[in-house]
């Protein structure tokens, strides 16, 4: 996207905001006088200005010590500004053990759920057979469920299932990771094999009909000739739940009794009782947990948007 | 696409010599694709329709939950005491419907204005873009403890900037029930917003430019070509913001869950399932028949989803 100059006497001449506002919608998208968007552009600035204020309000109050704010008070400048607060939060706080845990569940989750969802959308976008359409308008309304719908029916089967002590140290699967993997994976595959069945639907059928002259069988169509075409979707897919999965509170909170088995965002629940009213470490692993998501929006944010808008592409 | 001759490949056939269209797959082919159809399918009845039959089935019965032979039929008695005496029920569901009000009267309008600022040739899109969609990474569960910080009634900065921090007149915006639920929802808009305006600004660069020259040759002015030209050109888009505004709405949780699990003043339908499902004195049957209300307003925009998406489908 191209960025217009702005006629350079244009700021001083105000004129009238209103006239501005209203030819917001469309005018000219080319043209685009400075004078017309200086309205626009204050309207944004205020805006953003107040979209960063409670990420920017909490990243101030994590960088200052303790001792400052009692001192000087949390709305004040004084004293100093370091990342104490964060190693003593990290390892307070146990999240290192946290981070793991995110780690175990999140990794083979994204890898599951890309492995069986692709196998799904090849069988009912590549194949005709009798029942395609319908299982995937199952697969898809699936994951438009409110999770608290099939809480109590899940936690009630794992809890019945009974393991032996050597596998689960809760004589069932419940405490474990295989329940929320099990479950995030179960949830997930629905949104992202209606996304990739879209996109293998659009791919020209006469490239696997080649391959079929070639003698290849479906898993030589699937596996070296569609998925690697997938590629694109593929990488907006993984972006989009490994953010998903990472970001996921309830399964955990529901399946995982033992606090040190928590992932990061459902150990937030517990940093109020944690660190009482130290605000300042509540802010420092509140910033923690934020950080591994803003770090994959800084590498991946075209894949993360690609995704979200590739599952908007068709309705 | 050269058809099979009739003697040879039938159904049995395992040879690899391409066959006709309907009669291509081996038999060693249809196992493969078996599995890749069988397993993804079991996981998604095992662990979401299954349960979701079984709520419907719990919502019927009385359970402690603690061993399957407890389990007595109840018949319509958990939903009668929902109704009747279950005081949180009707503030939960004022709740529900106030979220969806609100996002979808105020934060969604607000993103879709966003996308349309920032659709405009406008000096430093991307660094706005970056700013307004930040939140959407965020899980909500984190910003609930991020307004938290910000809504706090002593070291809080709202009160600071009111000027009533430190004041007798300090509210506490999460903790007094008078209040809370409008905190948390601009907490949520704080997210939806940027969610909308990102959906809307990839509608946006879909739209065919020539649509809107033609409605300026004719003479539209921006708000007419915009509201009779371009926003009915996104209609794909258009659903899914319904569809993920009244699902997000349904689905709220985890940010009433962080602040107070859901009692004063932040009573949501989701919550009080949990609240009867976990803890001391599980009310299983209650919890699945609170669970089943949900469902069933769930239904309606997963239907909407469903015809929109699909409908095309069927009739082609």
């Amino acid at each position: 996207m191209s960025i217009i100059k702005p006629a350079p006497a244009a700021p001083t001449d105000t004129g009238n905001t209103a006239a501005a506002g209203q030819r917001t919608g469309t005018g000219g998208r080319s043209r685009g006088p400075a004078r017309k968007h200086f309205g626009i552009h204050i309207f944004l600035t205020v805006m953003a200005a107040m979209w960063l204020v409670p990420l920017g309000w909490t990243v101030f109050t994590s960088l200052r010590p303790k001792a400052d704010t009692d001192k000087y008070g949390y709305f004040s400048l004084g004293g100093s500004f370091n990342f104490d607060n964060f190693v003593e939060a990290w390892t307070r706080g146990g999240f290192a053990q946290y981070a793991w845990n995110s780690a175990l569940i999140t990794i083979p989750s994204v890898i599951l759920i890309l492995f069986l969802a692709s196998m799904m959308a090849f069988a009912v976008s590549r194949v005709s057979w009798k029942f395609n359409v319908t299982l995937l308008i199952m697969f898809t309304a699936g994951n438009l469920l409110p999770p608290q719908v099939l809480a109590a029916p899940l936690f009630q089967m794992f809890k019945q299932l009974e393991l032996p002590y050597s596998v689960s140290d809760s004589g069932n699967l419940l405490n474990t990771y295989i329940s929320v993997i099990a479950v995030d994976t179960a949830f997930q595959i629905g949104f992202v094999t209606f996304v990739l069945s879209n996109y293998m639907k659009a791919l020209s059928s006469e490239l696997t009909e080649a391959a079929l002259v070639d003698g290849a069988g479906i898993w030589r169509q699937y596996w070296e000739i569609i998925l690697p075409l997938c590629r694109p979707a593929l990488a907006a897919m993984g972006t989009l739940e490994v953010i998903f999965i990472y970001n996921d509170f309830f399964w955990p909170l529901l399946f995982i009794q033992s606090g040190d088995r928590l992932p990061l965002t459902t150990a937030v629940n517990n940093l109020q009782g944690q660190f009482l009213s130290d605000y300042n470490l509540i802010a420092a692993g509140a910033m923690i947990t934020a950080i591994p998501a803003l770090i994959i929006y800084l590498l991946l944010q075209r894949h993360f948007v690609a995704g979200l808008t590739l599952g908007s592409s068709k309705g | 696409m050269s058809t099979s001759n009739t003697t040879a490949a039938g159904a049995q056939s395992t040879a690899r010599a391409p066959a006709g269209r309907v009669r291509r797959m081996s038999r060693r082919d249809k196992w493969i694709l078996g599995f890749m159809v069988g397993v993804p399918t079991l996981i998604q009845l095992v662990l979401v329709w299954i349960p979701t039959l079984l709520s419907a089935a719990l919502s019927f019965t009385r359970w402690n939950g603690l061993s399957l032979a407890d389990i007595k039929g109840a018949g319509l008695e958990n939903y009668r005491f929902i109704a009747n005496d279950y005081p949180p029920f009707w503030p939960a569901v004022q709740h529900n419907v106030l979220w969806l009000v609100f996002l979808s009267l105020i934060a969604t309008p607000l993103g879709l204005l966003l996308a349309i600022l920032l659709d405009q040739n406008i000096r430093g899109t991307r660094i706005y873009q970056s700013i307004f969609f930040t939140p959407v990474m965020l899980s909500l569960a984190l910003i609930g403890v991020i307004w938290q910080l910000f809504y706090n009634r002593d070291s809080g900065l709202l009160n600071f900037l009111l000027g009533t921090a430190g004041t007798p007149q300090a509210v506490d915006w999460f903790g007094d029930s008078s209040v809370n639920i409008w905190a948390a929802l601009v907490a949520a808009t704080w997210r939806h917003a940027g969610y909308v305006m990102i959906l809307y600004l990839a509608g946006l660069k879909g739209v065919d430019p020539t649509l809107r020259e033609a409605a300026q040759i004719d003479g539209a002015n921006a708000t007419q070509t915009f509201f009779r030209v371009i926003f009915p050109a996104m209609r794909p888009v258009n659903v899914i913001v319904i569809v993920i505004t009244v699902i997000e709405s349904l689905r709220a949780f985890d940010i009433v869950y962080v602040i107070n699990r859901g009692t004063n003043g932040l009573e949501l339908i989701s919550a009080l399932v949990i609240q009867n499902l976990v803890g001391e004195g599980q009310v299983i049957g209650v919890g699945s028949a609170l669970a089943v209300i949900l469902l069933v307003i769930s239904l309606v925009p997963i239907t909407f989803y469903l015809s929109r998406a699909f409908g095309k489908d069927k009739e082609a």
